[in-house]
């Protein structure tokens, strides 16, 4: 069962990252990249969590922690560039 | 419990690809912020959950249950940051935005667009 879904979730997770990368890419202006990679990293860490509960292996869970903190740090960090820079 | 933690994973995966289709779909920064935040952080809620429910570790259900509350707490502030940069950026709208309530308070422009 968890096997399957894990899979299933994968999948999914993976199809969602590649819209994200396309969107960064696109851009048109910076926001929308910010946007895009920080939406990247949540499924950054959804995708560890799934690997975490089918393998039982916990030992990745602490890159997902810090993977979460990193995302709001950048999107902090850059939207304080755009706000002085402009975009 | 694995039952209901698997069915959260996939539940938790297809709101993660919602979010990426309005990414996608939305045609201003706004607006997919929108997208970005709000089925984005519900996904990751659930498939943690699901992951939990699965693991029931207590040190592994104690990092997940961190990552929901930083997110909870970060993605409201996150989004306010990168809209709020935006929009002083010159970002442009929308056209099919109807009210701009911040031009109006703050550039002395019409609430509703004529047309």
């Amino acid at each position: 069962m968890i096997e399957n879904a894990a899979t299933v979730a994968f999948g999914i997770l993976g199809v969602a990252a590649l819209l994200c990368l396309v969107r960064m890419i696109r851009g048109p202006r910076l926001a929308d990249r910010i946007v895009a990679l920080d939406t990247l990293l949540l499924m950054v860490v959804s995708g560890i969590a799934v690997r975490a509960a089918v393998t039982g292996d916990d030992t990745y869970l602490d890159v997902m922690v810090v993977a979460a903190l990193l995302a709001f740090t950048g999107t902090s960090m850059v939207a304080n560039f755009i706000e002085k820079r402009g975009s | 419990m694995e039952v209901v933690g698997s069915v959260l994973l996939v539940f938790g995966a297809l709101l993660a690809l919602l979010a990426a289709i309005g990414l996608q779909r939305f045609d201003d920064v706004f607006a997919r912020m929108h997208s970005a935040t709000k089925p984005a952080t519900l996904g990751l809620m659930l498939v943690l959950g699901g992951a939990a429910l699965v693991i029931q570790a207590p040190g592994a259900v104690s990092k997940l249950v961190l990552v929901v509350l930083l997110q909870f707490i970060t993605a409201p502030v996150a989004a306010h940051l990168v809209g709020r940069a935006a929009y002083r950026a010159g970002t442009e709208l929308s056209p099919d935005t109807i009210v701009d309530d911040v031009a109006a308070e703050f550039l002395g422009r019409p609430i509703v667009s004529e047309e």
